[in-house]
């Protein structure tokens, strides 16, 4: 019965899209005017902003590392973000997703650069859709990268999953809850390097593969979305004189 | 907070003899005059999880507010009304000075100054949100977000509230064998009237309306009145450790009612 709901005979999804189609995407660079840098995504219906200050002096004190920087991440849903109002102080889930994602962004970033400093990375759910985490990371290195941080390769994010014999690209939030496998995977997509994998599922070792190399290749489409992104707020008026020529 | 505290002190005093000699000029740093309030906008409907939502703009302080209706047991000595819960999280995207945990003073202090405008001026009639007199009745959560802050949150989070609970949709929840079944439709709440706060400081011995960030370090007084359409006043709140005088108070109010007005209009605009 399951399958019927989440997928019809012409192989299309609950939500009108086919196995290897990503929900619709768009980023905004420098939305936060009091951050250093900043970022807002909609990634089919999450709707998540982010903030970056840094790098600045560690409070407390004694958190500061001699030779390189302290990322810190927070990640928050507002209490309207959910279908049942959620409570906002910090869950369980909250405090996991956060670590997660700090520990996503990290490698990316060249952190030795600011030795005794920190950055902090807010990224705030306004609106949740399934897969905010990986919408999360991808508005959170884009704002990094607008915060003028540097790093060695932008984060690009995506998830795969299995709606019973079918592995799909992008779950959504009916998906991920009546679906069979989430896979949420973080990419560099220039480094060739996997810096977020999580399972929540049953998959065959074949399966499991499949699932990974579909969320590689939907990070890639996503670092395709960022670039663009950024592009436009640094190079918005020379890609127009391009065009007009 | 900041990284050289010593070099920030002197910079806001050379800042705050500037301004004080701007306003002795009777100009604000930023251009306007003393009753004027920056670029105002609202954005409505942007959350569709909530059953209604607000983004207000006011020059760059942003606020987002969402409404969120349940249903639960009503209040103790309140048991033939519906709830009405207000919060507002000044979230640490808003600028380097906040720190993530739970609401500070000035956090909560902002919640319920909104809180109270919107209560006492029983913008909503939550007599008309009972199910079971003194058992069930409608909650409704009002949530506020700040995502950027440059002074003046009190008066941008009152509009955010007051435009995200007009253009709101309650769901219509049902009593069936004692059992609350959420019929799928939805209406538009009992709203009564229209509540809308005016901020002003005083530095020194000018009162400037809506104040940005830099006006409010150098403020000695704030002051905060909510009027309702009819021009009536519906709270008050003095803030900060100076005073007012008895004048500036009553002229105040006067600022507040007119302005008030003003601002009601333009957010009765979007609907």
């Amino acid at each position: 019965m399951k399958e019927l709901a989440l997928m019809d005979e012409n192989g299309k999804r609950s939500d009108g899209r086919g196995i290897d189609e990503l929900r619709s995407i768009k980023i905004t660079v420098g939305v936060v005017k009091n951050a250093d840098g900043s970022a807002y995504i909609e990634f089919g219906k999450n709707k998540i902003i982010v903030a970056v200050y840094g790098p600045r002096e560690v409070h407390p004190k004694h958190m500061a590392l001699p030779d390189r920087c302290v990322l810190r991440c927070r990640y928050h849903m507002s209490p309207f973000s959910t279908d049942t109002r959620k409570n906002p102080a910090p869950s369980r889930r909250e405090v996991e997703i956060s670590k997660v994602m700090r520990e996503s962004l990290e490698p990316s970033l060249i952190l030795s650069d600011y030795p005794r400093a920190v950055i902090d990375v807010f990224v705030e759910v306004l609106q949740a859709d399934g897969g905010s985490r990986c919408a999360g990371i991808n508005a959170a290195s884009v704002a990094l990268a607008d915060a003028g941080i540097n790093m060695r390769d932008l984060v690009s994010a995506c998830a795969a999953g299995r709606l019973s014999d079918n592995i799909v690209l992008d779950i959504n939030d009916l998906e991920d809850k009546e679906g069979d496998a989430d896979m949420p995977v973080a990419y560099l997509p220039n480094l060739e390097q996997v810096t977020l994998l999580q399972l929540d599922g049953k998959l065959t070792t074949a399966q499991f593969s499949e699932c990974l190399e579909k969320a590689i290749s939907g990070c890639k489409s996503v670092y395709e979305i960022q670039k663009e992104a950024l592009m436009k707020k640094y190079f918005g008026n020379e890609m127009e004189l391009k065009e007009e020529a | 907070m900041s990284s050289s505290k010593r070099s920030t002190v002197i910079v806001e005093q050379l800042r705050k003899q500037q301004m004080l000699e701007a306003l002795s000029r009777g100009k604000r740093l930023d251009g306007r005059d003393f009753e004027s309030y920056r670029n105002f906008e609202i954005e409505i409907g942007i959350i569709d999880k909530a059953s209604g939502s607000a983004k207000v703009k006011l020059g760059n302080t942003e606020v987002i507010a969402g409404v969120k209706v349940e249903t639960g047991e009503p209040f103790e000595g309140l048991e033939n009304k519906g709830a009405l819960i207000m919060s507002a999280e000044v979230l640490p995207t808003a600028s380097p000075h906040v720190e993530p945990g739970p609401p500070d003073e000035d956090a909560i202090e902002l919640s319920r100054v909104v809180d109270r405008g919107i209560r006492e001026s029983e913008m909503l009639d939550l007599g008309k949100l009972v199910l079971i007199p003194g058992k069930i009745v409608y909650t409704v959560f009002v949530d506020c977000s700040i995502i950027n802050s440059d002074g003046n949150l009190l008066d941008a989070t009152s509009y955010a509230v007051v435009a995200a609970l007009l253009t709101s949709k309650f769901p219509i929840y049902e009593i069936k064998d004692e059992q609350v079944v959420d019929t799928g439709k939805t209406m538009p709440p009992p709203i009564t009237t229209m509540p809308v706060s005016i901020t002003a400081v005083r530095i020194g011995e000018s009162v400037l309306l809506d104040p940005t960030t830099e006006e409010e370090a150098c403020m000695d007084a704030r002051i905060t009145m909510t009027t309702q359409s009819d021009g009536n006043i519906v709270a008050v709140q003095k803030g900060f450790t100076g005073p007012f005088s008895v004048n500036q108070i009553v002229q105040f109010s006067e600022i507040a009612r007119i302005k008030g007005e003003e601002m009601r209009s333009k957010i009765k605009e979007l609907n």
